[in-house]
């Protein structure tokens, strides 16, 4: 599903480079989780998956079912099935998330040359999903974000993501700021959403996480690489020695 | 103002000094035909005294610093193409109100409503200026010469001297339609003088609306005087025609616990300058004055002023001005904005944000916010901010499949909504809202 070969990203703006030549292949129906220190660049791998200005890509380049993904649009993208539940959501005043949700969903929908969800169907499909989310029908109409508290946020994110449905997941510290009963809500939304045609890439600091959702590969990022990758232990290993050894290891 | 038009007032006008200034305003006067006028003779004569003394404000005229007079002192305006506008429909048009058109700014009675409604008593000017009396004589130029001070409107005098027609509106319940005021154009060459007394008698109510374009040039007043506990709610989207050259004035009285709650939103234009004066002169009174400005310099050129005088003379009362424009392509905003806190008045709270969204880096805001207070337990803030769209949220909404004009039109409606918000009636406020997202959208990849 996701292909990223070689990758090598700097700042646009200042010669500061942060992707190192970063490999990573996330199969369809797979979970992989990402886990690395702070300033390893996890958060700016996501964001030039998914297209945000300010970054130059050097070298290597990345793939979706094939296609060039860094030669499109943010909402190119989009449309084409990726997903980033951000780490940091963005407050909108003024705009309503229900407005903002169904222009969303109708946008890409008329991407991919479907017909555009009715008002009363989109009503209908989002009241039952923020229900599982225990996202209640007060916060649909507030602005996006706006007042938020954090892990409403980080829900709010889950819920997005399970209306648009998209094929590539990627999850930069969902889990951060939740708390544990809201950990599990996002992991049983996320684990609602696997299937053996959408993949998930799931970046976090903490193993708990990963015990609700189950990883199929763990890959350990140091310093804009992937350093190493091996099955859901690594993950315990991460929580029980911290990242020295691993490191090390790696060189 | 001009030491010339000083010297020269009881005098014929070519003599002395700097003969120019009087020759233009003299030009000015001569191309327009001033009415005589029945029970507004005297304020007439007066404004005209006023204005003569005052001149036509000049380029080294602190107050029109930023924006340029000109246009406005010119004898005639440039005509403009009627077709020359937005191709939006009418606004308001759904909803139950009573309607008075005004055409090239003469009172249209075939076009309007009935005027008789329950609760409230509608003349128009030049039909009730025909007598020599009527309740608006104690108000008609009045709240306009009050509000000469400290700082000259030369045009709101000339206005008070030359008004053709308006709506004279006394409050006296709780009216059951909003009152619509709706400008059109015949004439391409129409240089338009309006002028509207209202008075909300005690604990009285009015949402009085006012959209439409009233000529090539137009010079609007608006008395409007609030008795004890009376609310006023003044609404006006003037229509979006391109070249449009106009300068418009809100004088209000507010007395103790009335409200004052007005909103404009004004889009295109050449140049266009709104002048608000406030005087809050009763305890527990609300003055709400907001506005959402739209230019796009491709359209014409654009250059909109907002100049704001609020004075609070009373205790615990209570101002708040919101102005937000949305400049591009080489727009040009202004805003002038004072807060006057006088001896006494205790307990205010006064607020003031001016914020305009540039959209390139051609587009300019001039911003001269201002407090001067006199009394020593008030709560006064200001702020101003110029600013590009915020490329986080955009991204955010584009990660999400939303294309890029779209999630611009989303961030330009977040801006604007803090202004909008002082549209207390949610219908209204989703028109006008509707407005702003159909320009945004046509507007949207130039
Ligand atoms: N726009 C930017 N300007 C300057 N430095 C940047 C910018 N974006 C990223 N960086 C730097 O690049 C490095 C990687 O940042 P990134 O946010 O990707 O790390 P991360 O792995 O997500 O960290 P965390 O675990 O703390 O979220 C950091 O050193 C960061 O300071
Ligand atoms: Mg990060």
């Amino acid at each position: 599903m996701l292909k990223i070969n070689n990758l090598h990203v700097k700042l646009e703006e200042e010669d500061k480079q942060i992707l190192k030549g970063l490999s990573l292949e996330v199969p369809a129906g797979q979970v992989h989780a990402i886990m690395g220190p702070n300033g390893s660049g996890k958060s700016t791998l996501s964001y030039v998956l998914s297209g945000r200005d300010g970054y130059e890509v050097t070298e290597g380049g990345a793939t979706m079912d094939g296609e060039d993904l860094l030669e499109m649009e943010p909402e190119e993208r989009a449309a084409a099935g990726l997903f980033l539940a951000f780490q940091y959501p963005v407050e909108i005043p003024g705009v309503g998330n229900m407005t903002f949700l169904r222009t969303a969903v109708n946008a890409q929908r008329k991407a991919r040359g479907q017909e555009e969800i009715s008002s009363g169907e989109f009503l209908k499909v989002i009241r039952a999903k923020a229900a599982e989310l225990q996202i209640d029908a007060d916060m649909l109409k507030r602005p996006v974000n706006v007042g938020f508290s954090g892990g409403e946020k980080k829900r709010n994110e889950i819920l997005q993501m399970a209306m648009l449905e998209p094929r590539m997941c990627i999850m930069d510290e969902t889990d951060s700021g939740l708390d544990v009963d809201a950990m599990r809500l996002v992991a049983d939304g996320v684990n609602a959403l696997r299937s053996p045609d959408r993949s998930f890439l799931v970046i976090t600091h903490y193993q708990r996480l990963l015990n609700h959702i189950q990883p199929d590969v763990v890959h350990i990022m140091s310093n804009g690489r992937i350093v190493k990758t091996g099955g859901p232990d690594l993950a315990l290993q991460v929580e029980d020695e911290g990242y020295g050894d691993l490191l090390a290891e790696a060189g | 103002m001009s030491e010339a038009a000083v010297q020269t007032k009881d005098v014929t006008p070519q003599v002395s000094g700097a003969p120019k200034a009087v020759d233009a305003l003299q030009a000015r006067l001569d191309a327009l035909s001033l009415p005589g006028g029945g029970f507004t003779a005297s304020a007439r004569a007066d404004a005209l005294a006023r204005l003569r003394e005052m001149g036509l404000p000049g380029p080294r005229d602190e107050y029109w610093r930023y924006t340029d007079p000109r246009p406005f002192n010119a004898p005639v305006p440039q005509p403009i193409p009627i077709e020359a506008r937005e191709p939006d429909s009418p606004l308001f048009l759904d909803l139950p109100r009573l309607t008075l058109v005004f055409v090239d700014g003469a009172f249209d009675a075939a076009e309007s409503d009935d005027l008789s409604l329950e609760g409230i008593e509608i003349d128009t000017l030049a039909q009730a200026d025909t007598g020599a009396d009527h309740w608006a004589k104690g108000l008609y130029g009045v709240l306009e010469a009050s509000g000469q001070n400290p700082v000259k409107r030369p045009f709101a005098a000339l206005n008070t001297a030359a008004a053709q027609d308006g709506v004279l509106i006394r409050v006296t319940g709780k009216p059951s339609r909003p009152v619509h005021i709706i400008h059109r154009r015949a004439r391409e060459d129409a240089d338009v003088t309006w002028h509207h007394v209202i008075r909300v008698e005690e604990g009285a109510e009015l949402t009085l609306l006012e959209t439409g374009m009233a000529g090539a040039r137009s010079n609007g007043v608006i008395e409007a005087d609030l008795a004890k506990g009376a609310r006023l709610h003044y609404i006006a989207a003037k229509r979006a025609g391109h070249q449009k050259l106009g300068n418009a004035h809100l004088f209000a009285r507010v007395a103790a616990e009335a409200q004052l709650k007005s909103f404009a939103l004004s889009v295109n234009g050449t140049l266009m300058r709104h002048e608000a004066f406030i005087d809050i002169v009763g305890d527990d009174a609300v003055a709400h004055i907001a506005a959402a400005v739209l230019g796009d310099g491709n359209v014409g050129a654009f250059h909109h002023d907002d100049t704001v005088f609020v004075t609070h003379g009373a205790e615990r009362c209570e101002s708040r001005q919101v102005f937000k424009k949305v400049l591009k392509n080489g727009a040009e905003g202004v805003f002038q904005g004072k807060i006057l806190v006088k001896p006494g008045a205790q307990k205010t709270d006064g607020y003031q944000i001016s914020q305009a969204l540039l959209l390139d880096e051609r587009s300019q805001f001039l911003a001269k916010p201002e407090l001067e207070i006199y009394a020593d337990d008030v709560q006064c803030s200001h702020g101003s901010t110029t600013g590009a769209l915020d490329e986080t949220a955009l991204f955010y909404l584009r990660s999400r499949g939303v294309p890029k004009d779209r999630a611009v039109v989303f961030l330009v409606l977040s801006f604007l909504a803090d202004a909008l918000e002082e549209i207390e009636d949610e219908v209204l406020r989703g028109q006008i809202n509707d407005r702003l997202e159909a320009w945004l959208t046509r507007h949207g990849n130039q």
